[in-house]
C-alpha cells in the first residue's frame, strides 16, 4: 500500500472550475445572441458563424501542428474566438473574408505571441480592424434585417450609427433614426454586424457570465457609465447633434464590447481597480470615435487602445500588500 | 449576527458533516508510542531518557534546548523501548522515543496543580512552558514566547482562534461543546499572565452551537465571542486580527507589534490543564477524517500514536488510501505512511482514495483571469510570483513580496488554468532564504 501513495505539496483539493469550462461557459452565454443573428438574417449569417469558427479552430490546429506544440483545441479558445469574431462581421460577408479573418485572429492575433493568455490584444478585434482597413467596402456593406419565414429578401442597408455619421456630416442634425425607433434596436431589428444587432441577447449573456463569476461587475459596469455619463454630456449639451446614452447603449457592438470583448481575462488588467480605469477608458475612446472620429463606430478601436494600455494599468494597480500600510507609514 | 471577516479568501465545500456531529472519543493506547522530539517551531528537545528506562505518563523525556523550545513528555506510562531516528510527519527520520506502554497510564506524582490566583505572572509562564504548550491549531509556535513579549511592545488585546477554517477538520468544534469550561478556564490564565482584561474568540458563523455556548458561558467571565463569516483562511493568525480587530500585523513582523496575542482554542485548555493539574501537554483532539476512513470521528489521542492506530479506531480505511495528509485539505502535508505518530500540532488526519483527489489535468497557460489575485488574503499577485519562480528569477519574486505569503493555498485552489501556484511561491521563497543566509 505505502508505495502508491501521492506525496504533494498542499493543497489537496481543487474547485474544479478550469479553463475550458469558462470558455465554454462564454460560448453558452454568446448562444442567444447568435440566434437572434440567424433569426434576423438568415442562412448568411448561420455561415459566416461556421465559417469563423470552423476557420478558427482549423487555424489553431494548424498552428500547434506547425509548432509541434500539443493541441490546444479543447481548451475551447479558439472556438470562441471564432464565434466572437462571427458576431463581428457583417451577415453578407463573403466565405473569403469569413476565413482570412478567422486566419489572421489566431495566427497574428494570438498564436505569434505565444498561444492562449500572451496575446496582448483580443484576437477577435485584432482581425475585425485588419478587415476593416484592408476590405473597407465589403465590411460596410450592410443588410437590412430579414426575419427568417418572412420572405423578404436581403437588401442593403446602413446601420443607425452610420446613418448618423453621415447625417450629422452632412447637415448638422441627427437623423430620425438616431431619435427613434429604439425598441427596435433592443431586440435587434436593425442592419449591423451579427453581434451588434441585439442588445437584449447579449445582455442576457452577459448576465449569465456575471451570475456564474466567469467575469467582475467592473469593467462592463465602468464601460457602461461612461458611455452614459459622456454620452449623456453632450445630448444634454445640444441634442439635435448629439444623439441619447440610450441610442449609444442599443445601437453598434457596444453589448458586444462591455460584455464580451472589454472582459476577455487574458487582454484586460486583473484587479477590480485596473478594470474600472480599462472600462472608463474604453467608453469614453467609444463615445469619441462615434461622435467626432471617422469611423462611425468606435469599440473595437477602443478596446484595443485600452488592450494595449493594459501591462500600464495593471503596474499602477498593484494591489496594496496586507502588513505594508503601516510600515511605509511609519519608515 | 454581525460578522466580520477579512478581505479575499474563498470557500471550499467544508466536508465537516462526517465528523461534526461525532462527540470526542478517548483513542486507546497503542502498543507503542512514538515521541518525536521536535514537535515545536523552534530547536528540537534533546532526549534525557535511555532505553531501559520505567517512565510516567507526563514525565520528561526530552529537554527544551534554548528559550524557543519546549520539553517534550512521555504520553503514558511505559518503558523506553528505543531512542532513535523515526519516520516523522516532515517526511524524514528524526530523533524520537519510543515507549512501550505498561497499560497503568499513570502520571507522575511530582506533577502538582495550583490555583492559578496563588500563581505569580512569572511562575505561570514558567509551568506553562514545561508543559510544553504550543500553538495548537497546527503552527507549534511555543506558547510561552507569544507570552513573553518585550516591554516595550503593549498587549491589549488575546485572540482565541475556534475558526477552524480548514475543510474537513472538526476537532476545535467539538472541543468548544465538550470542553469550553477548561477553554474559558485557560483563557482567564493566559489573560492574568498577559495582564489584559480583553479576550475575544473567533469562531466561524458555520458552528453556531459553539458560538452560541461560548457567548454565554464567556459573558460571566467578560469573554466576548466574535461570529465570523465563513472563508477560508479565516483562521490564518494575520486574517483573524484583521478581521475582529481591524489592525494590519506588519509585514515581516508577529502580532504583538499590534498589540495581540493569539492562541487556538485548543492551546487555552491545555494551558488550563498544566496550571490547574499540573499536566504537560500528551494529548489532544484529531479529527481522523475524509472518504478513505469508514467512520470519521474526533478522537483523544495520546502524542505519539500511529496515524494507523487512530484509524483502526474509525472503523479502519475505506478503501485504498492514496493521499495521507495531516492536517485539513488546504494546508495539510502528505505523510508517507501510517506508521507516523500523531504530535502536538496534529488536528486532523485526512484520507483520500484515488477518486477523490482532483483529476490531474496538465497545467495550462495563465489566462490573467485574476482569481488568485483576488483570492489571495495577504493581496499578493501569484500569477506573477509564480511565473517569476518558474524562471527562477529570484530577485523579482522577492519584488513582488513573495515572502509575505502565508501558503493557504486559495491561489492554487481556485486558478482555472490548474497552475501550481503556492507550490512555485513556496519553491519562491526558498530561494529568497537562501540568498539570504549565503549573504
Amino acid at each position: 500500500m505505502d508505495n502508491q501513495l501521492y506525496l504533494s505539496s498542499s493543497p489537496h483539493i481543487h474547485s474544479g472550475e478550469t479553463t475550458d469550462k469558462v470558455m465554454r461557459a462564454v460560448i453558452y452565454a454568446l448562444l442567444p445572441a447568435c440566434g437572434v443573428s440567424i433569426y434576423f438574417f438568415g442562412l448568411p449569417a448561420l455561415s459566416v458563424l461556421l465559417i469563423c469558427t470552423l476557420g478558427c479552430v482549423a487555424a489553431e490546429v494548424a498552428c500547434c501542428k506547425l509548432m509541434g506544440r500539443d493541441l490546444t483545441l479543447f481548451d475551447g479558445s479558439a472556438a470562441l474566438t471564432g464565434i466572437l469574431l462571427g458576431l463581428n462581421m457583417p451577415p453578407s460577408s463573403p466565405w473569403w473574408l469569413s476565413l482570412f479573418g478567422a486566419a489572421i485572429a489566431i495566427l497574428i492575433g494570438k498564436q505569434v505571441y505565444g498561444g492562449l493568455g500572451y496575446n496582448p490584444f483580443n484576437p477577435a478585434l485584432v482581425a475585425r480592424v485588419v478587415l476593416l482597413i484592408s476590405f473597407p467596402v465589403q465590411m460596410t456593406t450592410w443588410t437590412a434585417p430579414a426575419p427568417l419565414g418572412s420572405g423578404i429578401d436581403a437588401v442593403s442597408a446602413a446601420t443607425p450609427l452610420g446613418e448618423m455619421k453621415t447625417a450629422v456630416m452632412l447637415t448638422g442634425a441627427l437623423p430620425e433614426v438616431a431619435t427613434s425607433g429604439f425598441g427596435g434596436y433592443l431586440t435587434g431589428n436593425m442592419a449591423g454586424s451579427l453581434g451588434e444587432v441585439s442588445a437584449l441577447a447579449l445582455l442576457l449573456g452577459g448576465l449569465f457570465l456575471l451570475f456564474k463569476k466567469i467575469i467582475t461587475w467592473h469593467t462592463p459596469v465602468s464601460f457602461l457609465a461612461t458611455v452614459i455619463i459622456v454620452g449623456g454630456i453632450f445630448w444634454l449639451v445640444d441634442p439635435t447633434k448629439y444623439p441619447s446614452p440610450l441610442f449609444h447603449l442599443l445601437t453598434g457592438g457596444l453589448m458586444l464590447g462591455v460584455f464580451f470583448m472589454a472582459t476577455d481575462m487574458v487582454t484586460s488588467p486583473v484587479t477590480g481597480k485596473g478594470m474600472l480605469i480599462f472600462g472608463f477608458g474604453c467608453g469614453l475612446i467609444t463615445v469619441l470615435i462615434r461622435l467626432f472620429g471617422g469611423y462611425p463606430e468606435g469599440v473595437s478601436f477602443a478596446i484595443l487602445l485600452m488592450n494595449a494600455a493594459t501591462p500600464l494599468i495593471d503596474r499602477f494597480t498593484r494591489p496594496t500588500i496586507y502588513g505594508h500600510v503601516e510600515q511605509e507609514a511609519t519608515s | 449576527m454581525n460578522l466580520k471577516t477579512f478581505p479575499g479568501g474563498l470557500h471550499p465545500p467544508d466536508s465537516k458533516q462526517g465528523s461534526a456531529g461525532q462527540a470526542i472519543e478517548t483513542c486507546p493506547l497503542p502498543e507503542e508510542l512514538i515521541i518525536p522530539m521536535s514537535q515545536h517551531i523552534g530547536a528540537p528537545a534533546a532526549p534525557c531518557v535511555v532505553v531501559g528506562d520505567q517512565v510516567k505518563k507526563g514525565q520528561e523525556i526530552g529537554a527544551a534546548k534554548g528559550f524557543v523550545s519546549v520539553p517534550i513528555h512521555a504520553s503514558t506510562s511505559g518503558e523506553v523501548v528505543a531512542v532513535e531516528p523515526r519516520l516523522h510527519p516532515m517526511g524524514k527520520p528524526l530523533p524520537a522515543v519510543v515507549i512501550k506502554p505498561d497499560g497503568e497510564d499513570r502520571w507522575d506524582d511530582s506533577l502538582k496543580g495550583a490555583d492559578p490566583s496563588t500563581l505569580s505572572v512569572d511562575e505561570l509562564k514558567d509551568r506553562i512552558r514545561a508543559a510544553g504548550i504550543v500553538g495548537m491549531g497546527g503552527a507549534t509556535f511555543p506558547a510561552h514566547v507569544k507570552l513573553s513579549p518585550p516591554a516595550e511592545k503593549k498587549i491589549d488585546t488575546l485572540l482565541i482562534n475556534g475558526v477552524e477554517c480548514e475543510p474537513f477538520l472538526t476537532a476545535d468544534h467539538r472541543l468548544m461543546l465538550e470542553e469550553s469550561e477548561r477553554i474559558l478556564d485557560g483563557i482567564d490564565i493566559l489573560r492574568k499572565v498577559l495582564g489584559i482584561k480583553r479576550a475575544i474568540i473567533g469562531i466561524e458563523a458555520n458552528k453556531p452551537d459553539a458560538i452560541e455556548k461560548l457567548t454565554q458561558e464567556g459573558a460571566a467571565r467578560d469573554i466576548a465571542v466574535q461570529a465570523l463569516e465563513v472563508k477560508y483562511p479565516q483562521g490564518a493568525e494575520k486574517q483573524l486580527i484583521d478581521a475582529i480587530t481591524d489592525r494590519e500585523v506588519p509585514s515581516g513582523t508577529l502580532p504583538m507589534e499590534v498589540g495581540v496575542v493569539v492562541q487556538n482554542v485548543g492551546t487555552a485548555a491545555a494551558v488550563s490543564d498544566a496550571i490547574r493539574l499540573g499536566h504537560p501537554l500528551v494529548e489532544r483532539v484529531a479529527t481522523v477524517t475524509g472518504p478513505g476512513v469508514k467512520t470519521p470521528k474526533n478522537l483523544l489521542v495520546k502524542i505519539g500514536t500511529p496515524l494507523g492506530f487512530m484509524v483502526e479506531q474509525c472503523g479502519g480505511l475505506n478503501g485504498e488510501p492514496a493521499k495521507i495528509i495531516m492536517g485539513g485539505p488546504m494546508m495539510g502535508q502528505t505523510q508517507l505512511s501510517l506508521d507516523i505518530p500523531a504530535i502536538r500540532g496534529t488536528s486532523g488526519l485526512l484520507i483520500f482514495r484515488r477518486e477523490d483527489l482532483p483529476k490531474r489535468l496538465e497545467a495550462g497557460p495563465c489566462i490573467r483571469c485574476g482569481r488568485c489575485i483576488g483570492v489571495c488574503p495577504i493581496h499578493l499577485q501569484p500569477t506573477t510570483i509564480a511565473a517569476y519562480a518558474r524562471l527562477d528569477m529570484i530577485d523579482e519574486t522577492e519584488e513582488y513580496n513573495a515572502l509575505d505569503c502565508i501558503e493557504c493555498g486559495c491561489c492554487t485552489y481556485t486558478c482555472p488554468a490548474t497552475l501550481p501556484l503556492v507550490q512555485s511561491i513556496r519553491h519562491a521563497k526558498g530561494g529568497i532564504m537562501a540568498k539570504k543566509r549565503t549573504i
